[in-house]
């Protein structure tokens, strides 16, 4: 019988169905992160139980961190407690820290398919939502609370039921300076933030198919905006290339092998999927979210709709239907996350912001999502350039995406963010948020209202 | 986890789809590396910004059910979105529907996540906002009965069900089957 891509994974790691009860299922590799990990720790240490496979396991420090020059110096006394518990259990589990030290720390989902870790035909968890970026690669990556982090590291398995498949398509070539970002959100604004609730997505599509890995990675990592665990790509010639030579990924005869045998990791012809939808991208234009969550978003120059149950929405975001999302004024601009946090997004900045300045009265945060990020916009002058425009660059982290650091947006305060959530007070207490590539917030800094490029 | 015993309590109409885990603990809070303390800032931002917001309502202050939407503890991961509902006191969510992730954390900790009918939450809602309204849940037969003498029957994945009512970890069968 033909099988989907999803389905091949899935069974590939299916230990035990038993009647009645939800698959165990093998876990090949987890990321971890300071936030969601040390109650799992201590629930090992409770039951008198040890990590199984540590080499399964890379960790790194990115969401309560400082950004700035001098982060190794963490103020907030709970944040710096965090961070030393995950020193210490990776220390003593002999599970490799990505430390601030090691040139390779990041944001899990920047720094895990920098490393290879991230590799097609694999599971991989995490303990956070965006862990579906990784699909990018042909792997079935999920999010998963802290009891299931324990889980994992205690076993090497979760307990899954068989999630349903969904098979999305982009009809039509990637217009002109649109990116994987406004797909991405087209898609949200589509079928809504539950829409894919229940379902695991394979996207495809000529447009996929042209997508480099930072592109796709951005595809992948909002399939959770839509209620997707996780969404994914079948690997090809451009997620080979982008593993070569990696540090984790196996080498030799191993990689050939590894190759060929990635090569037929794909849906056979005339596979079933749950359900299937088609959107056509070849007219997309920028696109942006005008309310409180991933859903409300539309093009940038359309006008705010009349929605069910919007109030709430327009109270927040201080905006009424019937008016412009264009032109509307900004305070902060935002340039990072695991979403766009990538040196394709920061190239694409650099791109807009080179030889302009960014408005007087906005403030702007470009903040790579890894150190190799970081070492690499260094490396081609993109750090000068950024300066020259009046932005700050600053040290790798999840930084203003989600207000758990010191990167704050301040209350009353708008912003233009290539990050994934414009929930309520996400960027900071009472911050208002309106989502957009990296080309639309360089875009909008400038200007100082939210525009696209075609604007400056 | 504690076994799950049958639940009497007013419900606390939370009229909004869409309550993300943003919203039930913001992320200022979740430095912290031990699971308690996060009763006190369940829906903190929500409860600062408006009086007159239900869970500022003293009516509701001993509620051990939640009613709520479609699409409850969407967003973020955060197992501590439910560990902020048991420890200021809650038992059961009562939705239209749940994010996947909430659902897994949910059941890991012993809450019970029930899904009805849109027709259904509507009738509920109505009713625990306009009085005092109690719902009696029983996890062994399935249904809700409320105070106005209806009974509503309620689906519930029967591995779950044996956990919450056992009490038992989805770890101990883990551990038992990867040997």
């Amino acid at each position: 019988m033909p099988k989907n891509i999803i389905q091949k994974i899935w069974d590939d790691h299916l230990l035990v169905q038993r009647p009645d009860h939800p698959a165990v299922l093998a876990i090949d590799k987890m990321l971890l992160h300071e936030v969601t990990s040390a109650q799992a720790f201590n629930e090992l240490r409770r039951r008198g139980l040890k990590v199984r496979y540590p080499e399964r396991i890379i960790a790194t420090l990115d969401h309560s961190i400082p950004t700035s020059k001098n982060r190794s110096n963490i103020e907030d006394i709970q944040a710096k407690r965090q961070v030393e518990a995950l020193r210490n259990n990776t220390k003593e589990s002999g599970i490799k820290l990505y430390d601030f030290d090691s040139r390779y720390q990041g944001i899990v989902h920047v720094m895990g398919p920098e490393l290879g870790f991230t590799l097609p035909g694999t599971t991989i968890v995490c303990g956070d939502s965006h862990t579906s970026t990784h699909g990018a690669f042909g792997a079935l990556a999920f999010g998963i609370g802290t009891s299931e982090v324990a889980h994992v590291l205690a076993t090497g398995a979760i307990l899954q039921y068989q999630p349903k498949t969904m098979k999305v398509e982009f009809l039509g070539k990637l217009p002109l300076n649109i990116t994987a970002k406004d797909v991405i959100m087209k898609l949200i604004a589509t079928i809504g933030m539950n829409g894919a609730t229940g379902y695991i997505i394979e996207y495809m599509g000529t447009a996929i198919s042209n997508m480099s890995m930072e592109a796709r990675m951005t595809l992948c990592n909002m399939s959770i905006e839509c209620g997707a665990r996780a969404g994914l790509i079948a690997p090809d010639e451009i997620t080979f290339n982008y593993l070569q030579d990696r540090p984790y990924t196996p080498k030799d005869k191993i990689w050939r092998q590894s190759v060929e045998k990635w090569r037929t990791l794909k849906s056979d012809s005339g596979c079933y999927y749950n359900n299937h939808i088609q959107v056509d991208i070849s007219a997309l234009t920028p696109m942006v979210t005008w309310g409180i969550n991933p859903e409300q978003a539309i093009a940038i120059n359309e006008l705010i709709p009349v929605v069910e149950k919007g109030e709430q929405a327009y109270a927040y975001t201080k905006l009424r239907p019937g008016q412009a999302i264009k032109n509307q004024p900004v305070d902060w601009a935002f340039i990072g996350s695991c979403t766009n946090g990538r040196i394709e997004d920061l190239r694409l900045a650099a791109e807009i912001l080179k030889g302009r300045k960014i408005a007087r009265h906005v403030r702007l945060y470009i903040v790579p999502g890894s150190e190799q990020v970081m070492l690499q916009a260094i490396a081609e002058g993109l750090d000068k350039i950024f300066i020259a425009s009046g932005a700050e660059f600053r040290m790798p982290g999840c930084s203003m995406c989600l207000a758990m650091n010191a990167d704050k947006v301040p209350a009353g305060a708008r912003c233009i963010s290539t990050s994934n959530r414009n929930f309520m007070g996400r960027q900071g207490p009472g911050s208002i948020t309106h989502l957009a590539s990296p080309a639309t917030v360089a875009a909008s800094a400038i200007k100082g209202a939210i525009v696209s490029v075609e604007e400056i | 986890m504690q076994a799950f015993q049958a639940i009497i309590s007013n419900a606390i109409p939370l009229d909004m789809d869409n309550v993300d885990t943003d919203m039930i603990i913001p992320a200022q809070f979740l430095t912290k590396i031990e699971k308690s303390g996060y009763g006190k800032h369940l829906f903190q931002r929500l409860k600062e910004q408006n009086p007159k917001f239900i869970l500022n309502n003293s009516k509701y202050q001993f509620s051990k059910i939640l009613l709520a939407r479609a699409n409850f503890g969407c967003g973020s991961s955060r197992e501590h979105a439910v560990w902020a509902l048991l420890q200021s006191g809650m038992k059961a969510i009562i939705a239209e529907s749940f994010s996947d992730i909430f659902l897994n954390n949910a059941s890991k900790n012993g809450l019970l996540t029930i899904s009805l009918s849109p027709q259904t939450i509507n009738n509920l809602m109505r009713q625990a906002q306009q009085e005092t309204y109690i719902l009696s849940i029983d996890l062994s037969k399935q249904i809700i009965v409320t105070s106005a003498n209806e009974i509503f029957k309620f689906e519930y994945d029967s591995f779950r069900k044996d956990c919450l009512l056992r009490g038992q970890d989805d770890l101990d069968y883990l551990l038992e089957i990867t040997q």
